[in-house]
């Protein structure tokens, strides 16, 4: 009877256990939609990321001086500040779409061009011609940028919708990049994603909240800097690589995203290791090599998204990643990482960068405030 | 550029509380038009107002405009026991302002002078919105850019007056037809 008694017990407990586990998630997706707005440092940056993005890239019209990048950012904060929150934008003509905000982030940044418009020094250059790049006008530059990220698309097309519309009298829309990741709940947050590829993309990310985090990607002041790369993926060659293959490549394994010398994705890599004819296990070429930083101060934060565009009438994919990294300082950290996958990586064979941009990320703002302020004032 | 209402002094405030300056001394009535631009959001005048002081307007803002005309939009809230009635309004931006309202006339929407104003019930609200009862510009002087901050006076049936900035904000809709017959181009009894 007693062993009956615990058995039953024990029964009870899981069961309750399971149904006190499943309560608080289910509350917590309802209560957790909302990323705050305000604060010294802009959202969309440090924030999970969410499960779908646009990029909007802007170029100001030639009549757009100091006073009207001001009103634009005022009125543009506003939008954000609303939409955020699950609030219609001022004047929204579609209100209904304004919640659920499903954790929606509006990220402003400045292109070099916006600098030299009020005669100011940028922060950030346009970056150095990378040997590997193809780059197109259609993708490349911009003055103006949002990023626009949420777990909902239709959250994400309305929060772009609003912003377009009050940019349009300051500036033309010089690109548009949508991106996704794994629908919002099918992974545990944290988790690496993979990309169209099928490799994990992230691995070696620095996490929020920690001090490797804050020295990678914050400057003392609450800005930052983006660079927002579209890398095409040659899916159709790739294909035509085995395992083995696109393994010894990124140097890493595709099942697990673990490094060629270990077991696990977090195991560190080996790069000292040698094979059995006394060649590296993880090659001098291999990808995680050639993108290795040592240096916590000189990583940079991958937000990447990947794209997938309509296929072509010979049933070619159109698809790759957006590559947006977040670095305190784009020359001291980004570029130097870049130029050695330029050099030698032999994941070049794959992979072709089409588009760039760089930009200053602002800090952020309070109730009264609006971001870009401190530029623009 | 300069003459344009594109005064930045104010933040976009999501909602403006502007206390009356009706009853004080220097401004006793809403005859004059401000010509500078009111004290930033919340005003830090504590001048005794009978109306004013209880009326505030919640997401202010006027649609852009080259110049003639636009309206202006927002929630007006009556934070006292007593109704207030807007008589009339006037802003720098024209020397005709009008209360209107639209109305299904034949099946057709046409907006028109509203008569007797708005009334803003004790503890209540009114919300001027485009397809409702709005502040219509007849003829604006000066274009209104998106983002501008364009100031704006409303008379009480008592005499007081509320200021308040509306924002500059493109938008496509708003354009219900003006009442036929009406002179535009002549004074406005309201104005």
């Amino acid at each position: 009877m007693a062993e009956l008694s615990r058995r039953g017990l024990l029964t009870g407990g899981v069961a309750a256990g399971v149904v006190a586990l499943a309560r608080p998630a289910a509350a917590q997706a309802a209560a957790e939609t909302v990323v705050p707005f305000h604060g010294p440092r802009q959202a969309g940056i440090a924030t999970e990321p969410q499960a779908h993005a646009v990029f909007v890239a802007f170029d100001l019209r030639e009549d757009t001086d100091k006073d009207a990048l001001a009103r634009m950012m005022r009125l543009l904060t506003d939008d954000a500040r609303r939409l955020t929150q699950g609030r219609p934008a001022l004047a929204d003509t579609e209100p209904e779409l304004a919640s659920p905000a499903a954790r929606l982030t509006v990220t402003f940044g400045f292109g070099p061009g916006l600098y030299a418009r009020i005669k100011a020094p940028s922060p950030v250059k346009v970056l150095p011609k990378f040997s590997v790049d193809k780059l197109d006008k259609k993708w490349t530059g911009g003055d103006l940028l949002v990023q626009i990220c949420a777990d909902d698309p239709l959250t994400v097309a309305h929060a772009l919708r609003m912003i377009v519309k009050d940019a349009r009298s300051f500036a033309t829309v010089r690109w548009t990049q949508r991106g996704f990741r794994r629908a919002a709940g099918t992974q545990s947050a944290g988790q690496t994603q993979r990309n169209v590829m099928g490799q994990m993309d992230g691995t070696g990310n620095p996490k929020p909240g920690t001090p490797e985090f804050d020295l990678a990607v914050w400057r003392p002041d609450g800005t930052t800097q983006l660079v927002v790369r579209r890398i095409k993926a040659e899916l159709e060659t790739w294909d035509a690589a085995d395992v083995v293959a696109k393994e010894f490549t990124i140097g890493r394994k595709l099942s697990t995203g673990a490094p060629l010398t270990g077991t696990k994705e977090t195991d560190a890599p080996d790069f000292a290791a040698k094979g059995a004819h006394g060649f590296p296990v993880i090659s001098e070429y291999a990808h995680i090599r050639r993108a290795h930083v040592g240096d916590p101060s000189l990583r940079i934060l991958r937000r990447v998204y990947n794209y997938d565009e309509g296929v072509t009438s010979q049933g070619h994919a159109d698809s790759g990643l957006i590559f947006a990294s977040y670095q305190a300082d784009i020359e001291r950290q980004f570029t130097p990482i870049q130029k050695q996958l330029a050099e030698a990586d032999l994941l070049n064979e794959w992979i072709t960068p089409i588009g760039s941009a760089v930009f200053a990320i602002p800090k952020g703002c309070d109730e009264k405030g609006w971001i870009g302020q401190e530029v623009l004032s | 550029m300069s003459s344009r209402f594109t005064l930045s002094a104010l933040a976009l405030a999501t909602v403006v509380v502007v206390a009356s300056c009706g009853s004080t001394e220097e401004t006793p009535t809403a005859a004059a038009p401000a010509t500078t631009a009111p004290a930033a959001a919340p005003a830090t005048s504590a001048a005794p107002a009978p109306a004013g002081a209880t009326l505030s307007i919640t997401d202010p803002w006027v649609k852009t405009a080259k110049e003639g005309m636009t309206a202006a939009f927002g929630t007006l809230v009556n934070n006292s026991a007593a109704d207030i009635t807007v008589v009339s309004g006037t802003s720098p931006l024209s020397p005709m302002i009008e209360l209107h309202e639209v109305v299904d006339q034949d099946g057709k929407m046409v907006m028109q002078p509203k008569q007797g104003g708005f009334v803003i019930p004790a503890g209540g609200s009114h919300e001027l919105k485009p397809g409702g009862d709005h502040i219509m510009i007849m003829d604006a002087k000066e274009p209104v850019d998106p983002g501008a901050e364009v100031p704006f006076t409303l008379t009480f049936a008592d005499g007081g007056t509320f200021e308040f900035t509306a924002i500059g904000k493109d938008f496509a809709g708003a354009k219900e037809d003006y009442q036929p017959g009406m002179d535009m181009g002549g004074e406005s009894d309201n104005g």
